[in-house]
């Protein structure tokens, strides 16, 4: 085991994969030249060249759209949006054709194409720079959703998502790539749509994935110290959603509270909560909670915007909540 | 050009032109759902096409794609049971209209968000650009798709790297119901290629041998490595934008002056005139066009309707359950 970042891990995924196969290759804004404009893919453009490390115009529609047609002329392409806000202007390359061609060309068009983008708030970018619309893209049979929470989970599934015959959005947090965390030596992959038990606990199951599940760790720690025992169930993927191992750590504890970063509306908590209702009603002790960011576009005011994200104290007093 | 294949490029245009006379008639009567949208007067400009382009090459356009479909040799009753939603449809009957495709062909369909295919032919093209294949990608698309961004986002891209694209503007005259003079800052659309310093030709899309032969021409000079270049070709639709167009933009007697130079009739006068076939020949021709739409249409309506199943198939390509 060694200790890297997330920041680390994404970038040993993309480097191996290229290594591993010639059909693999990067395009995007500052993807080469500049080295990644988080700076992961440093080091890149030297080793592989600037074919493979395409440095693209500012047109997202195009990289999006040119991501597809590679991938449909035998490429494996991984495109990356600067930022997940950025893929509104692609979105219909991402919604009306990375998420449909497969199905109504009826199977004739294949798109293995990974679309990497980094969200999430807290970095003082104002309203257009800070989203974590993750649900959005979620909403959209025909596209996998992966959001990983930890090193591992983010260096296995990107390199799962590079290998999949599917499309696959990767979403990353742009907060969180200095963590560190614990991945395995050697050459490992994680399955997409697969969700995991993060951390064992029998007093309420704590349904979480992408930043949030270190959130819900740092909530967990402090929990414990109280004599509260918290599951932490990390989605992982939102899109196929691996509802088991929610239903099975509910049916256990019979209380839950999802955490999400992004707003509660139409949300990824609401999702989960709907299916535990549908699924597991008969063992509900309490209502279930959910944390989210405020229905607020995020200010640029550095306390203003904190007061508006999910906070490990707002995961804290929910978990004491669901207990009551 | 060989007898054969003027008489074969003859033979496309009047099967195009039958088709989609009968997918008029189907579609009046219910049994075609959705949006229709008619290649008809327009024949001659994927036909030349696509008799010019290499195995190799790609081709992707817009919604109005049953000129391609046949022009690449999809069988037309396939395209007409993918018009009735069939099982045995190019598309499996999830596609309709708008989306025939076949991928063996390098038919890349079939898109129905305007302009949006462009980027992918970009994309097409990247690919064979990375792999040093020798094709080159058409990407067709109407006058109106000019207009958005997605075409400027897809040429500027094209021509930055030096992507072996074939861009076709099928110039009809109109965007549903608006033309150039009403929608574009310049009404000569090939100003806009040059604008992104690509060489740029028009060609009258009524003749099928001049379509042919300029593509031809441009195929050639993009396969020698002289990146993506850009084509408008003059044409015009008898019918309407799609079914149910009141029609308000135009005269009737504009319509006329556009039917009689048609692109079959004048073709068919051309053949004759060279004596490339004689009346019977073409005649003939004509009637098998007739009697093949005739069992393409029993066919499809033989065919099975999708399976229940087929809703969840292919949705994905790896096994994945549902939700």
């Amino acid at each position: 085991m060694a200790i890297i970042t997330m920041r680390e891990a994404i970038s040993q995924a993309l480097w191996e994969e290229m290594e591993r196969d010639p059909k693999v290759f990067i395009i995007g804004e500052e993807v080469g030249v500049w080295g990644g404009t988080y700076a992961v893919t440093k080091g890149f453009l030297d080793h592989c060249g600037p074919e493979r490390i395409r440095d693209a115009p500012i047109a997202e529609a195009a990289i999006i759209g040119a991501a597809i047609g590679s991938a449909l002329n035998g490429m494996r392409p991984v495109a990356e949006l600067m930022t997940i806000n950025f893929a509104f202007v692609a979105m219909d390359h991402i919604v009306n054709e990375t998420a449909k061609l497969h199905y109504m060309f009826n199977g004739q068009f294949r798109l293995p194409l990974v679309i990497r983008a980094p969200g999430g708030g807290g970095r003082q970018l104002a309203a257009t720079h800070s989203q974590t619309p993750d649900a959005i893209f979620a909403h959209f049979p025909g596209l996998k959703v992966v959001a990983p929470g930890t090193p591992e989970d983010a260096k296995g599934l990107l390199k799962s998502a590079i290998r999949s015959e599917d499309p696959v959005l990767y979403i990353e947090n742009a907060t969180v790539y200095q963590q560190r965390g614990e991945v395995p030596d050697g050459e490992f992959t994680i399955p997409i749509g697969k969700s995991k038990v993060q951390r064992e606990g029998k007093d309420v199951t704590l349904v979480t994935y992408s930043k949030m599940v270190s959130y819900s760790m740092q909530a967990a720690a402090l929990l414990e110290k109280e004599g509260i025992d918290v599951e932490i169930v990390d989605l992982r993927t939102l899109r196929p959603l691996d509802m088991e191992p929610v239903i099975e750590s509910f049916k256990k504890t019979n209380r839950a509270v999802i955490a999400e970063e992004g707003w509660k509306s139409f949300g990824v908590g609401a999702e989960i909560a709907a299916r535990i209702y549908e699924e597991a009603f008969d063992y509900l002790d309490a209502p279930i909670k959910r944390v989210a960011q405020k229905e607020v576009p995020l200010p640029y005011n550095r306390r203003l915007e904190q007061l508006a994200l999910p906070q490990v104290e707002d995961i804290v007093n929910a978990v004491k909540e669901v207990l009551k | 050009m060989e007898k054969s294949e003027h008489l074969e490029l003859y033979r496309q245009m009047v099967l195009i032109r039958r088709l989609e006379e009968t997918a008029a008639e189907l579609y009046q009567k219910g049994e075609i759902g959705g949006f229709l949208h008619l290649y008809i007067g327009q024949e001659a400009v994927s036909t030349g096409i696509i008799a010019a382009r290499q195995p190799q090459d790609h081709v992707i356009t817009a919604y109005r794609d049953h000129g391609v479909a046949i022009n690449v040799g999809i069988p037309s009753k396939v395209v007409m049971a993918e018009l009735l939603g069939k099982a045995t449809g190019c598309s499996g009957g999830k596609g309709g209209s708008m989306h025939m495709a076949d991928v063996k062909k390098h038919f890349w369909g079939g898109h129905a968000i305007v302009g949006a295919h462009m980027p992918i032919a970009t994309g097409l093209a990247l690919a064979d650009h990375m792999e040093k294949r020798n094709a080159v990608t058409i990407c067709m698309f109407g006058e109106g798709a000019t207009n958005i961004g997605f075409f400027h986002e897809a040429v500027n891209m094209s021509k930055t790297w030096g992507l072996p694209v074939l861009w076709v503007c099928e110039n009809n005259r109109y965007g549903m119901g608006t033309s150039p003079e009403r929608a574009s800052a310049v009404s000569e659309i090939i100003q806009k290629a040059c604008g992104y310093g690509m060489r740029a030709y028009d060609v009258d899309g009524m003749d099928v041998i001049a379509v042919k032969n300029m593509v031809s021409e441009r195929l050639e000079d993009i396969r020698a490595g002289n990146g993506p270049q850009f084509l408008e070709v003059c044409t015009y639709r008898f019918r309407g934008h799609s079914m149910g167009d009141p029609e308000r933009y135009r005269t009737k007697e504009e319509v006329q002056k556009f039917i009689e130079k048609g692109p079959i009739d004048n073709y068919r006068k051309f053949l004759l005139a060279e004596h490339i076939s004689d009346e019977a020949g073409l005649v003939e021709i004509e009637k098998q066009a007739a009697d093949e739409i005739v069992a393409g249409v029993k066919f499809a309506h033989e065919s099975p309707e999708p399976e229940d199943e087929a809703l969840f198939e292919n949705i994905y390509v790896e096994d994945v359950e549902r939700g």
